[in-house]
Parts: C-alpha cells; structure tokens; sequence
C-alpha cells in the first residue's frame, strides 16, 4: 500500500489555535459531518464574516432547522436554536419580533427551506422580515440518505429518484427575487472568500437577506451520480462556475453539469417589517401607538 | 408580582368567553402573539390585534398554525409571554410544536376553542372532543397542563393561571375552551392590577459560565435565559443533556424525558384545580368540565329534587387529572357519571382511577350542541337506582 505522508513545512506551535476556535463550541467537536462535505467550509466563511463585522456576538442568534445544515446551530457559540423541520424561518420570526436587538441568522439546509419549509420562506420574504437566511443547498436530502430535495436537478438519481428525477426543481434565487427578499446572491462553497464577504455584508444589510451556497455532498449526491469526492466537486464549481452579479435570477437555473451562475443578483431597499408594522401604526393611533416591549423581565 | 397595569382592562364589561380570554392574556403579561384564523376562536387574536398596538407589543398573523405556533416559542426565547389560539384542525397542525415546547420547557400558551370534528368537521358548533389530543397528541412521552373554563369569567381568571403555571412549570398549557365557552357572552370582572398576581419568569441568576440551560432546580424546573443576554445558550428538540447538548443514549433519554412528566406531579393532586359540590353525602358523581358542567348543574338539581344524592366534580384542570381524589371518592360513592360532549375521553380517566371500585357511566355526545339536562339526569337516576 502507498503511504501518503503529509509534509509540514514548520512547527506548529504548541498553543496554536484556529482563529474561528471561539465562534465554535469547541466542546462538541468532531462535529457529524462527512469527509468532503461544505457545510464545514461554510461555517468557516460565516465565522470570518462575524469576525470581519466585528459583531457583538452576543447580539447575534442563530436558528436552523433539521438535517445536515440544521446541525449548525449546535455547533455555533452563539445563542443558537435547532428548531423543527422547516420552521427556523417562523420560529426566527417570532425570536426577532420579540428582541429586535438580535441579529438573527437562520442557517439551514434546502429541503428544509424549500420544502417543508417553503410557505414560510415565500412568506418571510414577503413581509422582508429582518432575518439573514443562508441556505446550504446540497442538491438532496442527505441526513437522511440522499433522497429527492424540490432542488435536485433533472436526471440526477437519489434514494427515491433511482431511474432519475424527473420534476422540474426550484431555482432559488429567482424564487426569493420573487417573494420580496431584499437581498439575493448565490455562490459555492470553492468561492469562499465571496461568500464571506456576502455573510458580512448582509449581517449590515436590513430586511430579508438570502444568500444560497451551493455544497457538495460527496456520501451521497455524489456518489451515486459517479461525480467523485469533495475535491472534486471543488473542480466542478471551478470550472463551471461564472460570475455575474446583477444577472437577472430568472437566468440563474441549475441543472445537474451546467453553468452555475453565482454572484449577487439582487440588493435593494424595502422597508422591513417592523419599519411597516411602525408607520402604519403610528399613522392610524398617532400619539396612542406604544412601541412594543415584548420582552419584559416578567 | 402582580399585573402590569398597561395590559390590565380594569372594570365590569360584557364579554364573550373569546374577548375575556383576550384580555386574561394581556393582564398575565402577553404582549405576543401569532396567530391563524379559525373558527370559532378568531375573536381571541382578532381582539389582541386591535388591543396590542396601545398597550405595547406585537400580534403577527403567520402563514398557517405549523408556524404561528413555533413563532411563539421564538418570542418566548426572546424574553416575551407569548401565546396563539386556535382550534381543531388548526390544533392538529400545533401538535408538532406542542412537542418542541414540551421537549424544549418552553412556557407558552395554547388556546383551542373547541368545535366538532374529526376533520374540518362542525367549523361554527361545539365539541369537547380534543380533550385526549391535548394530553397525547404530539409524538413521544411528555406532560401538558389544560384548564377547562366555564364561562366568559373563567376565560379571564383561567387564561392568567394558565400563563402562570405554564411559567412555574416551564411547560405548554392548553386553554380548552369549546365554542359555546368562547362565543357566551356574560359579565366579565376584571380586578385593578394590583389584584392580579402573575408569575414572573425565572430566570437564572448564575453567571454564563456557570450556567446550565437545563440543570433542573429541587422542583425538577431548570431556570431559564433569554436570547441577547451573553449566555450563548443551546436549545434543541434533540434528546439532549443538561447542557442543552443533543445526547443520543439511553441514560440522558431515561433522564430528561421521565423528568418532563415528574416535573408536573406535584400538580396532579393536591394543587389540582376543581370545583365541587355535595360531595359529602354524594351517592353518584358528575364529573365534568367545560360547558358541560353548566347543564351538568342542571341535571344535578333536578336529581336533587327527587332525593337522590348528587354531587358535582368540576375538573378545571384536566391534565394533569386528579386522580387520587376521583380514586378516594371511588371507594365511598355508588357511581361517576360522565357527560362530554365526544364519545368517550376523559371518562377513560374516571374510570382508571375508580378502578372498579365505582360503576363509570359515560353520557356521550357526538358534538354540535350541549347536552340536554334530561339525559345526564337520566343516566343519574339509573346510576342511583
């Protein structure tokens, strides 16, 4: 058998940490993901973006849902909240409403957001509600064994695709444009110094910010589609990847081998929420509208 | 601690159980809630809507009740009281979430008016048929408390106690109206507020590094934290350990789920919440709630009249169910009548803990209107025969 032995060209010094160390619960490394998964590599660039934004950490939550990226808020040394499948988005809702103080961050997978959890997207869209939602979009369920998402492009075979999918499938950016959201980009995860910039720059941004990152899932996705290992899928988003922000989302589909458009499509400003829930109140009590206190220490 | 006066409507009004119920979550300290209209509990958020913009807080109108009904649980863990309202259907939709705020020690409320079913079933008329799903219906092994007002007054007082226990106990409480309840109109007190006592959150005084999001105190009840406050805590509806970590083994299951029912025990008897009446010479029970318990005291009456001894128990807390006092008056009367209007729920309950040693007669309705007195009457006369 050929060894590989990897050459460290100098001395790790024996107190050295990675700079992401206190963004982590540390306590609860290894964390579950597979070899050549991004979620990882996402958490990395969101740690940065934190780090770059110089947020009060204590003001920042983070709310997934359930699968592979659901387990993000576990991992994150935030105040962070694993929530049922598909209701991060409401679940933040409610969190913001009642502390808008809080930065609130909902990380989750896309057949969490998209799927069992779409009518809550389109709706949070819709009402531009102050959350930043980062989509880890893997192309498939994985956490429970690579089966059809509402995002897995045709031809592709999954656990319950095995003569292929068939469906038309979603395309993400385009479908949050459509709702309202205030800001969309898209990227992979070989583009990580974009995407960190992206999580910098909504964690500035008001309203409802969408960011979608395309992931490779290697045990599964990959696998069974014969598209090799994570550096592979690294190749992959290399090569077919192209920049173009601003490009209408309409024109921003995904198929299984195609061009992946990334970049950011859409940022502009609508009023959020709470701006609207205050105008239109102010306007219809006037001097009898009391702002919200929903938190209270009763 | 007592009421926060901006929520507290006090005076004499004319309200209908839904109104009261209303103005029973603003005066316990509510100042969210989500909510999705269904009949016949919309009056409940339709009068928080207009109410909440001047007493200072938030009522958000969710895309269906999966969502309303997380979104409180968002807000609770944001510091606020928080509630929703609905009713079958839309309960049924709740119960995913009834079991995160059981598994997560959410304090949160929720109203079910209740109306006919199965299914979209009787929209507009009366049923006590979701009283079983209120206890057992979300997956796996956990407690909820219900309370079971009578009347629009009741909606008031109850719907305080219900934030109140939900508070103290760390668990979700159901408020299970049914439609006559929450559509009745009558005279509705509300006390000034400095009569009204409202449980305060507890929340930990330990410092972040000492803090363990669900190390329970003596009372089995772990303190609570709020989002925002520096304690960069974990919830999960993971099986998890008192660090709030997910924690997939036998032990920390065999732990943290046997303790969200211990928790709730101290509630099942002695503090249980009922009404009774007549107990002492009673050779045959009534046990009701609800609006059943109103024609219930009819029927009690009228057997009354005609000498035999009727007494009445008035479960106003359903779940927990007082067992050990239906189980000592087992031993000494003849019989328990049961009307609901269902086919049989809590009657299973009385006849468990009479075990036997009391005939259990069900008087069952399958929902759309109350009983008539004559029926329950009926079914005592033949109980004391």
């Amino acid at each position: 058998m050929n060894q590989v032995t990897l050459e460290i060209p100098y001395e790790i010094p024996v107190d050295a940490h990675n700079p992401v160390e206190p963004f982590l619960r540390m306590d609860r490394m290894p964390h579950i993901w597979c070899p050549g998964c991004g979620i990882g590599t996402t958490v990395n660039c969101f740690t940065r973006a934190l780090l770059d934004s110089k947020a009060n950490l204590d003001k920042v939550a983070v709310v997934s849902g359930i699968g592979c990226t659901g387990r993000v808020a576990g991992y994150a040394n935030l105040d962070s909240f694993h929530t049922t499948h598909g209701r991060a988005l409401p679940f933040a809702t409610g969190l913001k409403l009642a502390n808008p103080e809080l930065q609130v961050v909902v990380y989750s997978g896309d057949g969490d957001l998209f799927a069992i959890g779409g009518n809550h997207f389109i709706h949070a869209a819709r009402r531009n509600m102050d959350l930043k939602v980062i989509c880890v979009n893997n192309l498939t369920y994985a956490m429970t064994g690579g089966q059809t998402a509402p995002t897995t492009p045709d031809h592709v075979i999954s656990a319950t695709s095995p003569y292929g999918v068939f469906e038309p499938s979603f395309n993400l950016v385009a479908l949050a444009e459509a709702a309202g959201a205030s800001y969309v980009a898209r990227w992979t995860t070989y583009h990580v110094k974009q995407l960190s910039r992206s999580m910098e720059e909504v964690l500035s941004k008001k309203g409802f910010c969408f960011i979608e990152v395309l992931s490779p899932c290697p045990t599964l996705y990959q696998r069974r589609n014969k598209m090799g290992d994570g550096l592979d899928a690294m190749k992959f988003y290399k090569q077919v990847s192209k920049i173009r922000h601003g490009a209408p989302t309409s024109e921003c589909a995904l198929t299984k081998s195609g061009e992946i458009v990334v970049g950011k499509f859409v940022d502009r400003d609508r009023p959020d929420y709470l701006e609207l829930l205050r105008g239109q109140m102010t306007e219809s009590l006037g001097d009898r509208y009391a702002e919200p206190e929903v938190s209270c220490s009763c | 601690m007592h009421a926060d006066p901006k929520g507290v409507l006090t005076g004499v009004h004319f309200l209908d159980g839904d109104h009261a119920c209303c103005e029973g979550t603003l005066a316990a300290g509510a100042r969210f809630s989500a909510g999705y209209p269904i009949t016949p509990s919309t009056e409940v958020v339709e009068r928080f809507a207009w109410r909440i913009p001047t007493v200072g807080g938030i009522f958000i109108q969710m895309e269906d009740e999966l969502a309303a009904s997380i979104a409180i649980q968002g807000a609770v863990w944001g510091g606020a009281k928080a509630f929703t309202v609905t009713s079958g259907p839309g309960f049924s939709l709740m119960m995913e979430h009834i079991g995160y705020a059981a598994m997560t020690e959410t304090p949160c409320v929720f109203v079910n008016v209740q109306r006919g079913g199965p299914s979209t079933g009787l929209p507009t008329l009366p049923a006590q048929a979701d009283m079983m799903q209120a206890r057992w219906g979300s997956h796996g092994d956990y407690a909820i408390i219900a309370l079971c007002p009578n009347s629009p007054q009741e909606c008031f007082d109850l719907t305080i106690q219900g934030f109140n226990l939900s508070e103290e106990f760390r668990v979700p409480v159901m408020m299970m109206l049914d439609e006559c309840v929450g559509h009745m109109t009558e005279k509705v007190v509300i006390p000034e507020a400095d009569q009204i006592e409202v449980t305060p959150r507890r929340y930990t005084k330990l410092p972040p590094e000492e803090f363990h999001l669900f190390e329970p105190r003596e009372d089995l009840v772990p303190d609570m934290v709020k989002a925002g406050d520096g304690y960069r805590f974990h919830v999960t509806g993971l099986t998890h350990d008192e660090r709030g970590y997910p924690s997939m083994n036998v032990e920390t299951q065999d732990v943290q789920v046997r303790r969200l029912q211990d928790k709730l025990k101290p509630l099942a008897n002695g503090r249980a919440l009922c009404e009774t009446e007549n107990l002492d010479d009673a050779e045959v029970v009534v046990v009701s709630y609800g609006i059943t318990s109103r024609v219930a005291q009819r029927a009690i009456q009228l057997a009354r009249a005609q000498g035999i001894r009727a007494g009445k128990f008035r479960l106003i807390s359903a779940w927990p169910f007082p067992e050990q006092r239906i189980s000592d008056l087992a031993g000494r009367v003849k019989a328990f009548v049961v009307p609901e209007i269902n086919l049989g729920q809590m009657v299973h309950e009385v006849a468990r803990a009479a075990a036997g040693r009391a005939a259990v007669i069900p008087v069952s309705h399958a929902g759309g209107s109350v009983h008539n007195p004559d029926a329950i009457l009926k079914a005592i006369v033949e109980a004391a025969r």
